[in-house]
């Protein structure tokens, strides 16, 4: 990278179901201000605004970035708006930090969104297109396949999935932000809930959330805020097609490929014992020894036994999705951007009640489209 | 370093390509459609797929009607090995601008990118009211040619412009796309013959509007060696800024372009001699409001290509300008050009991007 850049501001909304206090520019723009307000800065110090959301669909409002620029302060400035699916909060983030490594702003806003009451993201993504296989129940129809191959493949008990299902709502109790609190979560409550895709029960679903995410990110030169920042380390973007019989979309290869390029630029050749914790794009359960695996934080097979270890739990040696996870809180389009968000707050100490000690270098991960886009970045508290 | 005239790595215009221009492809699917683009684009140069490090793509779904178009379209490049790649939901000429951000890094010397739509398989004129405010402007519907009238009143009523000025950049168009065989519009005719048009919605007439086209296009940007080896005539980029402007019609003045005449500034348009401009204004009187917010005087040449009334292939139109500024520039028709991408109702945001031969 030519330029250092880190994060100096963050920001994120209350997820729930329905926020029917806000419109969508109230959304974004209630967490742009807490990003800005964290940074220490307001308006007219940013360069440049980012903005990142999935299908527009999902909202019924067309390119929203022709809306929302006055409620994002961009009026008179470069606004860009990114789409790369499930995985777009991510890769949003990264084009707003290659604003900075560039060298072309000092200080970029990157904000994600997604307002799911105002539609139905199941409808959206079940719209028959011609000469394309249709999607016709939803995202969790297309993943549910993938899970049993992987349960299949590393022969994994029944009992993984409902573990982390736990795992990650009790770590959103930590988390006054996140959308679900289940303060009485346990194994058989997961257990008991309605199948939705088998093996999915509902408990091992992401909600649907309304929420905004947003970052400020800075040169250098242009550090403020409250808070020391978090530097970049490494970042990097992978696709691969949906329809290709060579595929293993069980793991991915493209996944694979982010993760040993950004390794590679931030110096990390064993992940589960130099990272200090990670958020990692899991809106199913059984995506946590999936990703686990392909992610590298193990052998391919052993995943699950990772998940099952207690390891990724919040008192365990590699904390994973403290926060809780896309499993606690999924405004789509912001679900990537948390992630990366939430490792910030970590490497920067100010993560509350979910702050794990000491964590100083992290790996945020979003995922996207069939387990075909990814996105990844390494923070960490040191100045690379 | 920085766009606004400060030291910027040297990124060429490597090659361009677009599609035939038409009303209706309905044989093709948009990775079909692509093909042929993203083969010709590389096939110029004579490199592959395996020659670029970075791909992008613009698109948007509403005109598919369906979730993650550019998700198929990526097939018409064959991302395996996985390549990284990305993409925006905004014409492909800020797709452009997103290779360029990364090249300037100086890790990475070459990138394809491409943008692609089908105008047709809707209506066209009421997709584009989803772009409003939903709350308080879409619930209303106001359609994009009503909306582009208000500010063709509103520029009459100023006094810069009157309909005939609107039919003699319509006349001029079509008949510059004679010399265009990708143009879905072309022919002769004269402003005094277009003014007996009816008006679409007054004071618009036909010919003030843009045909409804189906299109794709793609661009290879490269730098370093790469841009050199490439080209024997390499087309530099020398300014990149683009600028959005408030969404409230009510709140902005229809007549002027703030956010072109500050993209312009900031890419050092003023700085030096302009051959030619290709500035895409999809309704003839925009034109004039960019001509005039990017300081550009009548010597200069306005959209030899024909510009988007000779061909508007939603998505594509904006990084079409790019291409083919910089193809009058590799011909030797020219040595420094300025083209221009507009987003949004009445030209809410704008993009400009300085191109000299070297």
């Amino acid at each position: 990278m030519a330029e250092r850049c880190a994060v100096i501001g963050v920001g994120q909304t209350h997820h729930k179901a329905k926020r029917e206090d806000v419109s969508i520019a109230g959304l974004v723009r209630e967490a742009a201000k807490m990003a800005l307000t964290d940074a220490d800065l307001t308006w007219s110090d940013i360069d440049a605004v980012v903005i990142g959301k999935a299908p527009d669909m999902f909202e019924g409002n067309m390119m929203p970035e022709i809306y929302l620029a006055p409620a994002l302060g961009a009026v008179g400035k470069p606004m860009f708006r990114v789409h790369t699916a499930g995985s777009v909060g991510g890769s949003t983030a990264l084009v707003a930090a290659h604003l900075i490594t560039s060298g072309i702003h000092k200080r970029v806003l990157t904000v994600a969104y997604e307002k799911q009451s105002d539609s139905d993201a199941m409808w959206a993504l079940s719209v028959p297109q011609p000469f394309a296989a249709p999607l016709l129940a939803g995202a969790g129809g297309y993943f549910a396949p993938h899970i049993r191959a992987y349960m299949r493949r590393s022969g994994a008990p029944d009992h993984i999935g409902r573990m982390v299902a736990v795992k990650d709502r009790k770590n959103a109790m930590r988390n006054p932000y996140a959308h679900l609190h289940l303060a009485d979560i346990d194994m058989k409550m997961v257990e008991d809930s309605m199948m939705l895709w088998d093996p999915l029960r509902y408990l091992e679903a992401c909600p649907s959330s309304d929420g905004a995410a947003a970052m400020v990110l800075a040169s250098e030169d242009a550090v403020s805020g409250h808070y020391p920042p978090a530097w970049v380390h490494g970042m990097a973007m992978r696709s691969e097609p949906t329809m290709f019989a060579g595929r293993d979309q069980i793991n991915p290869q493209a996944g694979r490929d982010c993760s040993a390029d950004v390794y590679a630029q931030a110096g990390v050749t064993d992940p589960r014992k130099q990272f200090d914790c990670a958020e990692v794009y899991v809106p199913f359960s059984w995506y946590e020894p999936m990703w686990l695996e392909n992610l590298g934080f193990c052998d391919l097979g052993d995943g699950w036994k990772l998940t099952e270890s207690g390891a990724t739990a919040f008192d365990g040696d590699i904390p994973w999705n403290a926060s809780g996870g896309v499993l606690s809180s999924n405004p789509i389009g912001a679900s990537g951007m948390l992630r990366f968000l939430e490792v910030a707050m970590q490497v920067r100490g100010q993560a509350g009640e979910h702050q794990l000690d000491g964590a100083k270098l992290a790996l945020g991960q979003a995922y996207g489209g069939g387990s075909q886009f990814f996105a990844m970045w390494v923070v960490g508290s040191e100045r690379p | 370093m920085s766009a606004a005239g400060g030291i910027i790595r040297p990124v060429s215009i490597a090659s361009f390509a677009q599609s035939q221009n038409v009303r209706k492809d309905d044989e093709h699917n948009e990775a079909e459609s692509l093909l042929p683009v993203i083969a010709e684009v590389f096939g110029n140069i004579g490199i592959t797929k395996d020659d670029v490090d970075f791909i992008c793509s613009g698109s948007t779904d509403y005109l598919i009607g369906g979730p993650f178009s550019f998700v198929m379209a990526l097939d018409a490049v064959g991302v395996w090995p996985p390549r990284a790649e990305s993409h925006v939901e905004m014409d492909g000429a800020w797709a452009l601008y997103e290779a360029w951000v990364l090249l300037q890094e100086g890790e990475i010397d070459a990138a394809l990118v491409y943008s692609f739509g089908r105008s047709s398989l809707g209506d066209l004129n009421e997709i584009l009211t989803l772009q409003l405010d939903p709350y308080y402007e879409a619930p209303l519907w106001p359609d994009i040619v009503s909306l582009s009238a208000l500010q063709a009143r509103a520029l009459i009523d100023s006094g810069k412009a009157t309909e005939a000025d609107f039919a003699a950049v319509a006349s001029r168009s079509r008949r510059d796309a004679l010399n265009n065989p990708k143009a879905q519009v072309r022919k002769d005719v004269a402003p005094e013959v277009l003014l007996r048009d009816d008006y679409v919605v007054a004071p618009l007439r036909r010919h003030a509007l843009p045909p409804i086209t189906d299109g794709a296009a793609a661009i290879v940007l490269a730098a370093g060696d790469k841009a050199q080896q490439w080209s024997d005539r390499p087309v530099w980029i020398t300014g990149f800024d683009h600028r959005i402007e408030t969404h409230s019609l009510g709140a902005r003045d229809l007549t002027v372009s703030p956010s072109t005449v500050k993209a312009a500034e900031m890419a050092g348009v003023g700085s030096a001699n302009v051959d030619i401009a290709e500035i895409h204004a999809p309704f003839a009187h925009q034109e004039l409001i960019v001509k005039e917010a990017l300081g550009l005087d009548d010597s200069v040449v306005i959209n030899p290509s024909g510009g988007s009334l000779a061909a508007n292939p939603l998505m594509s139109a904006g990084l079409i300008r790019i291409g083919e500024a910089a193809s009058r520039i590799r011909a030797g028709q020219a040595d420094r050009a300025v083209a221009h991408a507009t987003s949004g109702p009445c030209l809410q945001q704008n993009l400009v991007c300085v191109l000299e031969g070297a």
